[in-house]
């Protein structure tokens, strides 16, 4: 059984020209313990795909699905409370920006406390004990004096480190991971993509990760899902992606990584698509 | 000064101190951002800046392009040695520099027409009436890849690509000599990204410009670059031509840079899942 299942997910908002399909009929599945990479330009849908898996868009959004199963079990029309049961223990999620997604009232260790007491009840010295370890299992130093630092006084790495301590506290079975290391530097995001990868093969997660990165994609996918516009363009293990893509979209998206450029000028993806116009559109 | 003609821009030793006032009790703190760095770049050829944020490379791009005065350090621009002190940068001296910022959703007003950006340069720096600067604006829109019919419309209808095409268009109004990019495609996706390089090439070709390019990505830079330099806590730690830097890294920094750097070939792909499947293995 797949840890995650989703078939034929539609996602739609309306606007004042209709209704938008910002993903439209994706299915994929997740296993246990593996790495699947979602990848896909800004406006894929790959962000909002994984929004409704948790259930954090907006009234307006229209989200239907044939399937959506979590461990089996139906997560479409779940209750709110229900929801909150599941989301932040059993899935957990960690967006973008590091910074702006930690409450800027609270000290680090408010933050995580919180996760400690709501989902596992744990009491107050057991919480400590344990966000302590937390932080030292995603290696910032100093944990003890950590936990009273207001998220301004740390920089993105370490903000990005302490959202993926409050994401894996409660040792979650499913990590979504938004774009976790855009807005950091290189080195930074080598650093949190081998956290990410040894607390993946330690805990046995299934692992999302939302990028439009290739290069961080062969650094940490099993299987790939290639997105564009709302639709899925082709899924495949890593390797055979990289080396022998099967939709014209991914094959474009690989001859526009600089390091693969022939000549002094670099493959566009429209110019791809010239001759072909629809071949953008033809699914793998 | 004897720098040869061949020299768009030659900096010795520059320096840039920030520094923080103190309190009553607190002494006053000085930054060194750039601590001397030292280089030279000719004509038509493209330098590329590494490094990690904080590492000064921004600081040294505004002293470039006189937006900050260095503390200390010479900065020689086509020849002529620039008075960087307030007041004594001559109008023609500002038309040769250029920058283009990282994020094209911050750096254009969102009340200003697209003609009035590409005009604005125009009206402050030169006498031109209205409709030559029209007719300018327009060609510009041309050459970046944009048409007329943009004139008249404002950045929030355009996506990110062309909004950093009408970035550069703005700086290259003045018809410039050096332009100054601060990570002018790290905003954007892969596939616009392409395209903004290539056209930053195409203009390169056609106006002869020299390039400043200040990057994270080394992928791009590996592309884009004749000469690197990768800086670290404000130094110079590397300095040389892509060929050398990137085949034959000298410094501790470099070589971790390199190293940070993800890979997207089929080899290191099949590297790294052999190490996996040994790691499950035992």
């Amino acid at each position: 059984m797949a840890l995650l299942q989703i078939d034929n997910l539609t996602v739609e908002f309306e606007t004042a020209s209709g209704w938008f399909r910002a993903v439209d009929g994706v299915s994929l599945s997740v296993e246990k313990g593996e790495v699947l990479a979602i990848v896909g330009e800004s406006g894929s849908g790959k962000s909002v795909a994984m929004l409704a898996v948790m259930g954090l868009l907006p009234w307006t959004a229209k989200i239907t699905a044939d399937r959506m199963l979590f461990e089996g079990r139906d997560i479409r029309n779940i209750s709110p409370a229900e929801r909150r049961k599941l989301i932040g223990k059993d899935i957990a999620m960690i967006f973008q920006e590091p910074i702006a997604s930690l409450n800027p009232c609270f000290t680090v260790g408010f933050q995580i406390e919180e996760v400690l007491r709501i989902h596992l009840g744990l009491d107050r010295q057991a919480r400590r004990a344990r966000a302590i370890e937390l932080f030292r299992q995603v290696g910032l130093p100093n944990p003890e004096e950590r936990l009273n630092h207001f998220p301004h006084q740390m920089s993105g790495g370490q903000c990005q480190r302490v959202m993926i301590a409050i994401a894996i506290a409660c040792n979650p079975k499913l990590l979504i991971a938004d774009e976790p290391t855009t807005a950091l530097d290189v080195t930074i995001q080598k650093q949190i993509l081998d956290l990410l990868m040894s607390l993946q093969a330690k805990n046995g997660m299934g692992l999302i990760m939302i990028t439009h990165d290739m290069g961080v994609v062969a650094e940490t996918a099993d299987r790939v899902v290639v997105q564009y516009k709302g639709k899925k363009m082709e899924e495949a293990d890593v390797l055979s992606l990289f080396e022998n893509p099967k939709s014209n979209y991914t094959k474009a998206l690989l001859a526009a990584l600089p390091e693969n450029a022939t000549g002094d000028r670099l493959t566009t993806v429209s110019a791809f698509f010239e001759g072909a116009p629809e071949a953008a559109e033809t699914r793998a | 000064m004897t720098t040869t003609d061949n020299t768009m821009l030659e900096v010795r030793d520059i320096k840039r101190d920030y520094e923080l006032p103190g309190g009553l009790f607190k002494p006053k703190k000085i930054i060194h951002a750039v601590k001397g760095v030292s280089f030279k770049l000719e004509r038509g050829k493209t330098l590329a800046i590494v490094g990690e944020s904080g590492c000064g490379k921004s600081t040294l791009a505004r002293m470039l392009t006189f937006i900050d005065e260095p503390t200390a350090g010479e900065l020689i621009i086509d020849g002529e040695k620039i008075d960087t002190r307030p007041g004594h940068l001559t109008a023609e001296m500002r038309q040769k520099v250029q920058i283009v910022f990282q994020n094209p959703y911050g750096s254009l007003n969102p009340r200003q027409k697209i003609g009035d950006v590409l005009g604005e340069p125009l009206l402050i720096n030169t006498k031109m009436s209205s409709a030559e600067r029209r007719d300018r604006a327009n060609e510009m829109l041309v050459k970046v890849g944009l048409g007329p019919e943009h004139y008249n419309r404002y950045p929030h209808m355009f996506s990110g690509g062309q909004r950093q095409r009408i970035a550069i268009a703005r700086a290259l109004m003045l018809n410039p000599k050096l332009l100054v990019l601060d990570e002018p495609v790290s905003a954007l996706d892969l596939s616009v990204q392409a395209q903004v390089l290539n056209l930053l090439a195409d203009l390169q070709d056609e106006f002869g410009l020299t390039y400043v390019f200040i990057s994270h990505d080394l992928s791009v830079v590996r592309y884009i670059a004749d000469e690197v330099m990768v800086m670290y806590f404000g130094e110079a730690v590397e300095y040389g031509t892509r060929e050398e830097v990137f085949s034959d890294p000298k410094h501790e920094y470099t070589r971790t840079l390199f190293a940070a750097t993800p890979r997207a070939d089929v080899e290191s792909i099949r590297a790294r899942i052999a190490r996996k499947k040994a790691a499950t293995a035992a």
